[in-house]
């Protein structure tokens, strides 16, 4: 029985993969060097999803790591961790970044809808978690963070103020030529 | 809210990936948009987020045009986009890496972190903080210290995490920040106060003291969040472990209360902490295991895969703890997460009784296909568990091992299978030659040369002692026509073996062995050469001293060093190499769950050659010779005296050099010349004393005496030694060590130390006992019989008798078959001076253990020695 207990560490996240349902890679993030090159991340993604993609069920160990998972139509949500975390932290992290992301794509988690919004995933995904380190899990907050804004509004609906304003910095940078 | 891409992204048909075939060079080209003016905030977001894609796919960037992007896209700063900003943020930190001279944005950075836009701060810092190095840190230490004490949340966090971050490349600096972390600490939100703590733990877990009074401070005061509470409990087991603190602790009961929080991940938490405690009693085990059987019923499959896991671990230890939860657990077998599954059914295998064996093996095998390897490796770990338990299972296993042989795998869980499997051969006599006749079948068709060669190996030592040796031919030759060099190699000597120790076989072995003679590979030709010729001479003795016990009985490292030296010098003598401890390999079955990527461990410099070294370089100690074996060390004071003496005996050919590890646990007083006297209770001769010059409070030092051993009289070989350590005190100042001028001999009495005849001999491992009974021959055999009469069963004699001569049993003739009431020890070693020594010992039970002891040697003193030590 290995009695190595866990250093106390906030670094708890080693990745965080999305997949499609071919297995492609649509997002990854890799927090340490358990995976240093990207032939061996690739291998471990498809090792990952080959082990997943036909089950729905919510936790696995692969390679000696713990991973989480949830899948949404043609999408595949991966939280992977030491096999010594506690799987509950990492259960955190997935629902923190599904619920956002849901939140963020109006309950319009697939494939599709994500791609349009790859900024907002990045950003999410950045509030998150951080360098391995869990920095937020409340979805609230992490959509309020990522803040993104809506559609350009056309100039006709600008206000006074936004036209000049805009007016202002064009002819700032002109002059700055 | 969300943004939409323009029209032309969507009309690429329904289902395509936008970014699916972009070119880096063609995006490369796109982001000289970023030099427009004005910034098209859309156009360059757009830009942006296919750059960081394509970092994210793992497109590598060059220097130069990664510098390149990145000074483009600092203009972007330029732009209030709110969203275009955060992109750029990430950007810095995707390109930290592979851009130069990122640290030009450190002022847009620092303006960010410190203005009025929050959004804008947090992320800012993050940013900052991954561009910056030590000297740059000072110069926005001040801000980092404001943001980390920061109201707002998203800044505090940042702050704390990017300073956690920094705590590896400037400690120093981090460091001064630990009072503004300590308030935040304190903040009402609660990842800052998860940040927080983790900030100060690493800050101070080097200094015990500080993370005691910290986690009493958080302890009492208590914490919302229940990732600081995880974070708690892992430093609270921690320090348990470090200090060795009792279970009566307050540490303890703090773990214990968190078994009542109210978030589940807390409650896990304790629950995982206390089971990984070392010595805790089943008591303090059972409110751990009666949360976890509550997580079994969870609807949520992460927290029922949390707690099965860690019962299993518990049943490791404890399988008397579990059975509370076996219907819990039986109830998982059907689980559809078939990771969960496996953990229930081997679980109940550690804990259920021996009727539900079969049940619980059938139930698996019916989803094996389906699970990952790491968990087919737990099944196989948890089988050869059950076996050590019900050996009379062993033909329901071994059937079970067998298809799961069959099955594809990695070479993780083939090695596991293999090893099990071997370790069922071993145990169970009967089980032997379907066990092989299994491997054989495996071999067949066995990509791993590791395997195949071990598997090999076994074949050759145990093949031949089977019934019908004869079968097993087949499958080694087919091995010398179809593998790979290593293994042919194995397979030439596994013939070789049966051809030694059948006489039937040996025409149709040398007639093979003439073909592997014509082979490509160099060793393998050698190999089949030397054996041929061993073969052909049809001599016992020669079979047995190179094709049995030819291998491993000498260590190479050393044996090649020394004989470099040496040849130079003088003719080499083989018995002056040390004699290579046999590591006694246990199968035992307290694996971890899942080891995976474990290196096998390098053979480093064997502890005697350690001391070899050492002793060496004592100049008193030139021209013993070489070291011929090293004792366990041997305590000559009670645990937790004033001065703490332990002794290991080095023994040389002629000289016996008794090394004192001493340690002063007074911390007023200095030692020093210290040493032992000894007054020997037989001819044996004092010659050298080598005094410890100094002993200060708490650092070992040791001292060494040299013996002469008496060479009139060879049979005096043990003798009893009263020991006194002798020393001249100095006090001194308990808090700087500065001792006195002058100080005063004294003493102090150690208990006795006895030399025995196992510090004469070396352990030896002969795989064929037989055969080296036979080599070393009758010319010097005696045989004399003993009644032990305070011996009340066969093990007890076997363990005494192998403890009392220090030698190696072989044959595994240490382990007592149930139900006998006689036994044959079969014991192999060699006697200092470089003599083989061979035992076998007859022992009948009656009323007390009757013992014949039959002793050859190739020498008649040792085997008088060895008599009139046993009498």
């Amino acid at each position: 029985m290995d009695t190595v207990t866990l250093e106390p560490s906030l670094y708890t996240v080693k990745a965080v993969l999305i997949l499609d349902n071919d297995g492609e890679r649509l997002y990854a993030k890799y927090y340490d060097g358990t995976y240093p090159s990207v032939k061996e991340q690739k291998a471990f993604e498809r090792n990952i999803f080959s082990k997943t993609h036909r089950t729905d069920s919510e936790i696995a160990l692969l390679e000696g790591l713990t991973v989480v998972y949830k899948s949404n139509i043609d999408l595949f949500f991966y939280v992977i961790g030491s096999s010594h975390e506690n799987e509950l932290m990492l259960m955190a992290v997935l629902n923190c970044l599904f619920d956002s992301l849901s939140q963020m794509l109006r309950r319009n988690v697939e494939r599709r809808a994500l791609l349009e919004n790859m900024e907002g995933l990045f950003l999410a995904v950045d509030e998150i978690v951080d360098g391995g380190v869990i920095l937020e899990s409340d979805p609230q907050q992490v959509v309020h963070r990522v803040a993104l804004r809506g559609e350009d509004v056309p100039y006709s609906e600008q206000t006074v103020t936004q036209v000049l304003q805009s007016a202002k910095e064009q002819i700032k940078w002109s002059l700055l030529r | 809210m969300i943004k939409k891409f323009d029209k032309k992204d969507e009309e690429s048909g329904s289902g395509s990936n936008p970014f699916q075939h972009l070119e880096k060079s063609a995006v490369l080209q796109e982001a000289r948009i970023f030099n427009e003016t004005p910034i098209n905030p859309r156009r360059c977001l757009h830009i942006l987020t296919k750059i960081i894609y394509l970092l994210n796919q793992g497109e590598h960037f060059g220097t130069m045009e990664a510098t390149e992007a990145f000074f483009a896209m600092t203009r972007l700063f330029q732009s209030n986009d709110q969203t275009l900003r955060r992109m750029c943020y990430l950007t810095i930190k995707e390109m930290a890496n592979i851009s130069e001279d990122v640290i030009i944005v450190t002022s847009s950075l620092t303006k960010d972190m410190t203005g009025k836009e929050d959004v804008y701060r947090g992320p800012a810092i993050r940013a900052l903080c991954r561009i910056t190095d030590t000297t740059m840190l000072q110069a926005i230490e001040r801000y980092m210290k404001q943001a980390i004490v920061d109201k707002v949340p998203s800044v505090s966090s940042s702050a704390l995490v990017s300073s956690l971050h920094m705590v590896k490349m400037s400690y120093d600096v981090v460091k001064r920040w630990v009072n503004e972390a300590q308030e935040a600490a304190s903040s009402d939100n609660i990842m800052v106060q998860y940040h927080a703590l983790g900030l100060l733990y690493h800050l101070r877990k080097n200094d015990r003291l500080a993370v005691s009074k910290m986690l009493n401070k958080f302890t009492k005061s208590g914490l919302k969040s229940p990732f600081a509470y995880c974070m708690l409990i892992r430093i609270a087991s921690k320090l348990l472990e470090e200090t060795e603190a009792g279970h009566d602790s307050p540490l303890f009961d703090f773990i214990e209360s968190c078994l009542r929080n109210k978030h589940e991940m807390v409650v896990y938490e304790a629950a995982s902490a206390i089971v990984h405690m070392p010595n805790c009693t089943a008591r303090e085990l059972a409110p751990a295991v009666s949360v976890l059987q509550l997580f079994c019923s969870s609807p949520k499959a992460a927290l029922r895969y949390a707690a099965v896991r860690t019962l299993n671990k518990v049943a490791m230890k404890h399988p008397s703890a579990v059975t509370a939860c076996n219907l819990d657990l039986e109830n998982l077998i059907t689980d559809s997460n078939r990771s969960i599954a496996t953990l229930a059914i081997t679980t109940l295998l550690k804990t259920g009784s021996e009727s539900s064996v079969d049940r619980l093996m059938k139930q698996i095998s019916s989803f094996v296909s389906e699970i990952s390897d790491e968990f087919k490796v737990v099944v196989v770990q948890a089988i050869s568990a059950l076996c050590q338990k019900y050996p009379r299972k062993h033909s329901v296993m071994m059937n079970f091992l067998s298809n799961m042989l069959r099955d594809d795998g990695g070479f993780e869980y083939k090695r596991a299978i293999v090893d099990c499997i071997i370790s069922i051969i071993e145990e169970n006599p009967e089980s032997k030659e379907t066990g092989l006749a299994h491997l054989c079948e495996f071999i067949e068709d066995c990509e791993h040369t590791v395997l195949a060669t071990k598997i090999l190996h076994l074949l050759g030592k145990e093949g031949p002692r089977t019934p019908s040796p004869s079968k097993y031919i087949r499958f080694i030759f087919n091995r010398v026509v179809l593998e790979s060099e290593a293994v042919r190699a194995a397979a030439v000597s596994a013939l070789a073996k049966f051809g030694a120790q059948n006489d039937d076989l040996l025409p149709s072995v040398l007639v093979l062995m003439q073909r592997c003679m014509m082979d490509s590979d160099d060793e393998v030709r050698d190999r089949a050469t030397f054996y041929m010729n061993v073969l052909q001479q049809k001599q016992k003795a020669l079979n047995a001293a190179y094709i049995f016990n030819g291998e491993n009985t000498h260590c190479a490292p050393s044996l090649n060093l020394r004989a470099l030296v040496e040849l130079t010098q003088k003719p080499f003598d083989m018995k002056s190499v040390p004699l290579a401890n046999t590591p006694i390999t246990e199968q035992k079955t307290e694996f971890a769950p899942v080891a995976t990527s474990k290196l096998p461990e390098k053979p480093g410099p064997t502890r005697q050659d350690i001391y070899q070294e050492q002793l060496a370089a004592i100049p008193e100690f030139q021209g013993l010779g070489s070291l011929f074996k090293t004792s366990e060390a041997v305590q000559l004071t009670e645990a937790e005296t004033e001065y703490v003496v332990r002794c290991v005996k080095h023994t040389f050919a002629r000289h016996m050099v008794f090394q004192f590890d001493c340690t002063n646990t007074l911390n007023d007083q200095l030692l020093q010349k210290v040493m032992v006297q000894m007054e020997p209770s037989e001819a044996y001769e004092v010659l050298h004393y080598v005094p410890a010059a100094n002993l200060p409070y708490s650092q070992p030092g040791s001292c060494y005496s040299l013996v002469r051993l008496p060479e009139d009289d060879p049979t005096a070989v043990s003798c009893t030694f009263s020991c006194t350590l002798k020393y001249l005190v100095k006090d001194c100042d308990p808090n700087t060590g500065e001792p006195d001028d002058d100080g005063y001999d004294d003493e102090y009495v150690l208990e006795d130390l006895e030399v025995t005849v196992a510090d004469h001999i070396q352990k030896v491992l002969k795989p064929n006992f037989a055969a080296a009974w036979d080599e070393v021959g009758d010319d010097f055999e005696k045989e004399e019989t003993f009644a032990l009469a305070s011996v009340r069963t066969l093990d007890e004699a076997v363990g005494n008798i192998i403890s009392f001569l220090g030698m190696q049993p072989c044959e595994r003739s240490d382990k007592v078959p149930e139900n006998k009431n006689s036994h044959i020890l079969f014991l192999a070693g060699v006697f200092r001076g470089g003599h083989d020594v061979l035992v076998r010992s007859r022992l009948a039970l009656a009323d007390g253990v009757t013992m014949q002891v039959t002793v050859r040697s190739s020498d008649e003193t040792v085997v008088d020695i060895i008599l009139a030590s046993v009498g």
